[in-house]
């Protein structure tokens, strides 16, 4: 056994590194705080000229070929660093779910754009009425001629209002049961007939309501064959989780330590010596430790062939769970000072924990929520009876 | 990163496995209980995989590392083997690493593979230390005494007393004659921590063992079990209970042998992870056993249904070192360094 990600994978880290000393200021980070947006255009792009986006990929593609382990390396650093990467995991996402199901004619036009970082992906999967039940969405996509018309609503569509495109999952076919009438769709977002609303959450991320009426598409942007868009949402999820590694609550522990460290209380005494400030943060780093070495398993049953649905499901449940109990610890560690918020004086750690306490329960929600993870646990791992839904 | 066992790493777990559901069902634990010792399996056991491979090949160990270790605790635990291999382990690399003042005591332990020794964990007191592992059964005993490393040969008072895990714990008493000192002050300190550490990692991977035991026990009585005309695995809150114990136990399986491998591969790394191990898997562990009597009902809590053997042991075997919340400040200490001085 070897724990460590290897010597490629360190000399790409210090390449990250560097990369992001040049490429990522503090005022690219705290203008996505503030607006909520977690995605720079300038920065999408400069990952993207680096080859970044591409970066696993095989080189037909442009890609550098890189292993899973130097990708977790990659996505570790761009983490430590507070980078905004949603515009990244997101096209990312999209990206690859094209090279696998799309037609040459459509990888040639939208793959070389958006891994270079030329332009963005959203995915409009979720409505008001269908989350976790994904495949009972209502948006309606019907055809006319060699186009499609688009009606409906989506609900929580991330960056929809700085992206180029939507990767839409529309109703095709109203016949048959409910898994076996969806189609995908690109669709581009300056279509006539979408609205964009913002949607502001308690982490401070915005996310959006969309709004299509009557939007028509050629057939070059259906993405699979139709009524198959259940097989296009399959591979989509495969490529939502996992590449993971560190996360929030490792750059968040390494701030609230330092500042523990550097802080003293009234009667003089420092607060990393404070019994419960200790028990609270060894407890905390243990669990990130699990995090990681169950994100890193996922890197590592991926790169030698295999398909890591239960221990992707695995470290998300574990990650998001214990961040989410672990930063409510954290709060409460920093007392009454502990509510305080980022760019007020005095705020303990800059505000962070206070800001890890609202971000963590989102974790638990979108790419599949806590309770569809236990399931897939449950009946894929456990082998137990599925169970009644 | 490799995450997979060698050729001759997945041979031992085998060999391991195999002995042990021949030699060591449910029925061999119980009757080896109050005293949690079986002296024919733990001959048997020895010829296969002694305490003494852990020492280096040219002391006459058999040159096997801290991970070969766990991987045949984590064997042993999943059989819950009424076996002291974990506590042998670790006294025959303590004396191995005291030089020449240690040689007798492994001499012992290397000539006469079945003989049983043991690490007392915590310094003794008064010149006993108290509730030793294995203590009832050791005949090699190394302890703390005030200042001193020191080692001890010779049979122990008597039986353990009755206890939550059937464990073969006893008091000894340290200061008599023939004792041999190991060592003094910091390196006695140093050497003593060291060998704690590798129990807290042994004893991870016998929790990982337990843990993912216990989990298989309830998993296939919840698919077996049924009421309201379904099995019991099918209903969403048994279900819910079982997928966050398997995660636990996987997250305690990769700490385990992580900080297994820190002990040859990062050095500095191995005394943060090897509380980190120890204070994961006794959760694991725990609420593995913990959710698997549950999910048995009533039945779960008579004594004729084999998960009560590893709910008792999975709260009585950490508490060998006391209150675990005392670990997870001595990870503290680890990670940041001691309380100042005010
Ligand atoms: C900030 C944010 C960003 C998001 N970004 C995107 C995005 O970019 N694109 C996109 O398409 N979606 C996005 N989502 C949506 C996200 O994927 C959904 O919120 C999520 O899948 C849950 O769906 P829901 O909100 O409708 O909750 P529901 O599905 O209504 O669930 C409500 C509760 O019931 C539980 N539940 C539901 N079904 C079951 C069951 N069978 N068994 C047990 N419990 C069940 C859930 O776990 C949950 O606790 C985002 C959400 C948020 C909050």
């Amino acid at each position: 056994m070897d724990f460590r990600l290897g010597p490629k994978s360190d000399a790409f880290r210090a390449e990250v590194r560097a990369f992001l000393d040049e490429h990522l200021d503090e005022e690219t980070i705290e203008r996505a705080h503030q607006t909520g947006t977690m995605h720079s255009r300038e920065f999408h792009r400069a990952i993207g000229r680096q080859g970044w986006l591409a970066a696993t990929w095989p080189a037909e593609y442009g890609g550098q070929e890189r292993d899973p382990f130097e990708m977790t390396a990659l996505r570790d650093e761009l983490r430590l660093a507070g980078a905004p990467t949603d515009g990244m995991g997101l096209s990312v996402i999209v990206c690859q779910t094209i090279r696998r199901v799309a037609t040459e004619e459509q990888k040639a036009d939208f793959l070389p754009r958006a891994l270079a970082g030329e332009i963005c992906m959203s995915l409009g999967y979720s409505e008001p009425d269908s989350g976790s039940d994904v495949a009972s969405i209502k948006t309606t996509a019907t055809r006319d001629g060699d186009e499609w018309v688009i009606n409906g609503q989506k609900m929580f569509t991330t960056l929809a209002h700085v992206a180029d495109y939507v990767f839409l999952l529309a109703r095709t076919n109203h016949d048959v049961p409910k898994h076996k009438g969806l189609t995908m769709f690109l669709v581009p977002l300056d279509s006539p007939g979408i609205e964009i609303h913002p949607v502001h959450t308690v982490g401070g991320e915005r996310t959006n309501a969309t709004f299509y009426t009557d939007v028509r598409v050629s057939d070059h942007f259906r993405i699979g064959d139709v009524d198959r868009g259940w097989d296009v949402m399959t591979v989509a999820l495969t490529f939502e989780r996992g590449g993971f590694g560190l996360s929030e609550a490792d750059r968040v522990w390494e701030q609230a330590v330092a500042w523990a460290k550097e802080t003293r209380r009234p009667d003089g005494s420092r607060v990393i010596d404070d019994p419960f400030v200790r028990e609270r943060l060894a407890t905390m780093r243990t669990n990130n430790e699990v995090a990681r070495l169950l994100a890193y398993r996922t890197s590592f049953v991926a790169a030698t062939g295999g398909l890591p649905g239960v221990e992707g499901s695995m470290h998300k449940l574990f990650y998001a769970e214990s961040m989410t109990s672990d930063a409510a610890e954290l709060v409460d560690m920093l007392g009454a000072e502990g509510v305080v918020q980022r760019g007020e004086d005095g705020a303990p750690v800059d505000g962070w924990v206070e800001h890890l306490f609202r971000h963590a329960a989102v974790t638990t929600i979108y790419g599949g929520t806590s309770e569809m993870q236990r399931s897939i646990i449950a009946e894929r791992g456990l082998g137990l009876p599925r169970s009644g839904r | 990163m490799d995450l997979n066992l060698t050729d001759e790493q997945h041979e031992v777990v085998s060999a391991v496995r195999a002995f042990l559901t021949d030699h060591c069902p449910p029925d061999v634990v119980r009757a080896s209980e109050p005293g949690g010792f079986d002296p024919d399996l733990w001959r048997a056991f020895c010829e296969l995989a002694g305490p003494t491979i852990g020492v280096s090949e040219k002391l006459g160990g058999g040159g096997a590392s801290l991970l070969d270790l766990e991987l045949v605790c984590e064997q042993v635990g999943s059989f819950l083997a009424p076996v002291p291999f974990i506590d042998g382990a670790v006294a025959a690399r303590l004396l191995a690493s005291s030089g020449s003042s240690g040689a007798a005591g492994l001499d012992l332990l290397i000539a006469e593979p079945s003989a049983v020794g043991t690490v007392a964990l915590r310094p003794a007191v008064d010149g006993t230390a108290t509730l030793v592992p294995s203590g009832s059964v050791a005949g090699v005993v190394v302890a703390m005494d005030a200042d001193e490393l020191v080692v001890v040969t010779g049979d122990g008072d008597g039986p353990a007393p009755s206890n939550l895990g059937s464990s073969p714990v006893a008091d000894r008493a340290i200061r008599v004659p023939g004792r041999t000192v190991l060592g003094t002050g910091d390196m006695a300190r140093a050497a003593h921590g060291q060998a704690i550490d590798e129990w807290r990692t042994l004893m991870s991977g016998a929790l990982v063992g337990l843990g993912e035991a216990a989990l298989a026990i309830g998993v296939e009585y919840a698919k077996n079990r049924h009421q309201f005309g379904a099995p019991i695995g099918s209903f969403q809150s048994i279900a819910r209970d079982l997928a966050d114990a398997a995660t636990l136990v996987d997250g305690a399986r990769l700490l385990a042998r992580e900080a297994a491998w820190a002990q040859t591969d990062d050095d500095e790394q191995f005394a943060p992870l090897a509380s980190m191990a120890f204070l994961f898997a006794t959760r694991a562990a725990r609420r593995a056993s913990n959710v698997a009597l549950h999910v048995h009902g009533g039945y779960g809590f008579t004594l004729e249904y084999d998960i009560q053997l590893y709910y008792r042991r999975a709260e009585a075997w950490p508490l060998a070192l006391g209150d675990p919340r005392q670990g997870a400040a001595h990870l503290a200490d680890a990670l940041f360094g001691p309380i100042e001085a005010p």
